[in-house]
């Protein structure tokens, strides 16, 4: 009797499972809708008047509140010369990944096939570097930088290169490792020397390890606001995240519109980048959750 | 492969160099400046005196907002460790059932992680004194809401970013399993706490790990938030470091004593656990 009462048939079961996966599909588009709003809420208001903004973020721009796409104008043409520091973002970002990934996938590749005590040092110290937090080295940094002039968009790829070698060359040799070196051996025999059989074996096996390394770099520096903020020379020399926070602490009124405009310019190209390279995205974050 | 590239000193320089000479410029030097000047007073690079151990001294006996920064951290890491996990790992059970939509909204919730802490600081600032506001209050009004408001901003940034890890894991559990635990009699209840759980242990173990550190370094959102305001009640360690450093004349010292702490700090928190994860894979 109680066992008939208590096993469901396969139908009864399909039918439960129905009807609450869609009870999870309307409450999960709920909580969608919330966890969307503060990002609709920059669009929102990138259309008004900077007075309306700090006051009520809530209401929708209307005749008396909105100033159409002036904001916009003024984040790319006043003083807080937004275009320019998106531009070093991109220089920064753009070469310092290039940097990281040509120069570590090298460095790894010939600390995984070399084996003496200074590769085992190097490697054991890259390790090390993952773990100490920026602020420990940040002031010292910033001095050495300045002295070596390391303090441009174009000359600061090679200090993220040395902050950021420990992450890449943990990735790329945890690859290496597992990579049996026949097919490199095989290579040789064939009369390849180290370098082409580097940038014409080794190199296109490890693509998917390059796509993961390359997308957590770029998320890193891309959004990095205290490396740069300490290192590049200030006055000239501005990234999204510094020019974002600079323009909230100056004197006087803030300029809440432009920089509403600004995230927004900085927010749309990459959501749509991420709607495109979503899959990869999320590949690199599961490879780069061992790193710790 | 390793006897040729070994032999010839060309490959010494094209490999190993160009990387090992920035590590040394970007890490190993300012790493062993840091340490040197943390036992040292200074105002610029060119007047440093020895002195022993009295930044040391002074960052545990004469610095209130130190010791004010660090439980502020701690009991920060603490809590947003706990809510950002449980949170993440009932969204990702949810989302491997496969009901309509769960693609779309797992890209919804990682998508936070694509902006940088400034920007979040920033756009939750906005949002928070936008309802105190009807309350006659600000962010900074008083240090509990800093503590709340940075918790919700974290909260709403690392949920998607964990969901993606304890998906993948929850992902690798196979199937028969819990079918053959149903089969025995299991309800869903102790499927998920005698099979899944114990299953995706790696993923729970890495998920707190990350969160933890996170929320010991936290730096950015802590400043565009709330800047460490009112009175520095909501100033944690990463921004007191910081503050010591550039927002008081002659306590760089100080400044760096504490970044060596902070760095011990974080350190342990690494190693145990490493010990701990490699405690349980021996099992």
């Amino acid at each position: 009797m109680e066992n008939t009462n208590k096993i469901k048939t396969a139908d009864e079961i399909k039918i439960k499972r129905k009807t609450s996966d869609i009870v999870f599909t309307v409450v999960f588009s709920i909580i969608s809708v919330f966890w969307m709003y503060p990002l609709v809420m920059v669009l929102i208001n990138s259309f008004k008047n900077k007075n309306y903004i700090f006051q009520n973020p809530f209401a929708l721009p209307d005749e008396k509140t909105t100033v159409y796409g002036d904001n916009y104008v003024q984040a790319v043409t006043t003083k807080m010369d937004f275009m320019s520091a998106l531009m070093n973002s991109v220089i920064i970002t753009v070469f310092s990944v290039a940097l990281i990934l040509l120069c570590t996938s090298m460095c790894a590749y010939y600390v995984s096939r070399v084996k003496t005590w200074y590769t085992a040092i190097f490697y054991y110290l890259c390790l090390f570097s993952m773990i100490v937090p920026f602020q420990m080295i940040m002031f010292p940094l910033s001095k050495v930088t300045d002295v070596l002039q390391l303090n441009t968009p174009f000359r600061i790829p090679l200090v993220y290169l040395g902050f950021g070698a420990g992450t890449a060359m943990f990735m790329f040799s945890n690859f290496l490792k597992s990579l049996p070196p026949d097919i490199e051996e095989a290579a040789m025999i064939d009369g390849c020397g180290p370098v082409r059989t580097f940038f014409l074996i080794v190199l296109p096996i490890m693509k998917p390890t390059i796509i993961s390394v390359g997308i957590l770099e770029t998320m890193w520096i891309w959004n990095d606001y205290l490396l740069p903020y300490l290192v590049l020379k200030i006055r000239y020399y501005k990234t999204v995240p510094i020019v974002i926070q600079y323009f909230q602490s100056g004197y006087g009124r803030v300029e809440w519109g432009a920089i509403m405009a600004s995230m927004v310019i900085t927010i749309v190209p990459i959501v749509i980048l991420y709607l495109f390279l979503q899959k990869y995205i999320i590949k690199g974050v599961l490879s780069g959750a061992v790193k710790g | 492969m390793g006897k040729t590239l070994q032999k010839n000193p060309l490959y010494l320089c094209m490999f190993l160099l160009p990387t090992a000479a920035a590590f040394l410029i970007g890490f190993v030097i300012p790493f062993g400046i840091g340490i040197y000047l943390s036992f040292c007073k200074f105002k610029t690079m060119n007047n440093i005196k020895l002195i022993g151990i009295d930044n040391y001294v002074q960052v545990f006996s004469g610095d209130q907002v130190f010791g004010q920064s660090f439980w502020f951290t701690a009991l920060f890491a603490i809590v947003s460790t706990i809510a950002i996990n449980v949170i993440a790992f009932m969204v990702a059970v949810l989302l491997t059932r496969n009901f309509a939509g769960t693609n779309v909204f797992r890209t919804v919730f990682f998508m936070p992680n694509l902006m940088g802490g400034i920007l979040l600081g920033t756009i939750w600032k906005i949002l928070f004194n936008g309802i105190l506001t009807n309350f006659k209050q600000t962010l900074t009004s008083n240090g509990t809401y800093g503590f709340v408001g940075l918790l919700i901003l974290m909260i709403w940034q690392q949920v998607g970013y964990m969901m993606i890890i304890y998906v993948a894991g929850l992902q690798g559990v196979s199937d028969d399993i819990k079918e053959a635990a149903r089969i025995d009699g299991a309800n869903d209840k102790q499927i998920l706490f005698k099979i899944t759980i114990p299953l995706v242990m790696p993923s729970i173990s890495m998920c707190t790990f990350l969160t933890i550190t996170n929320g010991f370094k936290l730096f950015d959102q802590n400043l565009s938030l709330t800047g460490g305001e009112p009175m520095h009640n909501t100033e944690m360690l990463a921004l007191n470091i910081y503050n010591t450093f550039y927002g008081r004349v002659g306590y760089m010292g100080v400044g760096q004593a504490k970044a060596v702490v902070f760095f011990l700090l974080v350190g342990a928190i690494a190693i145990l656990q490493l010990k701990l994860t490699q405690s349980k894979e021996a099992d």
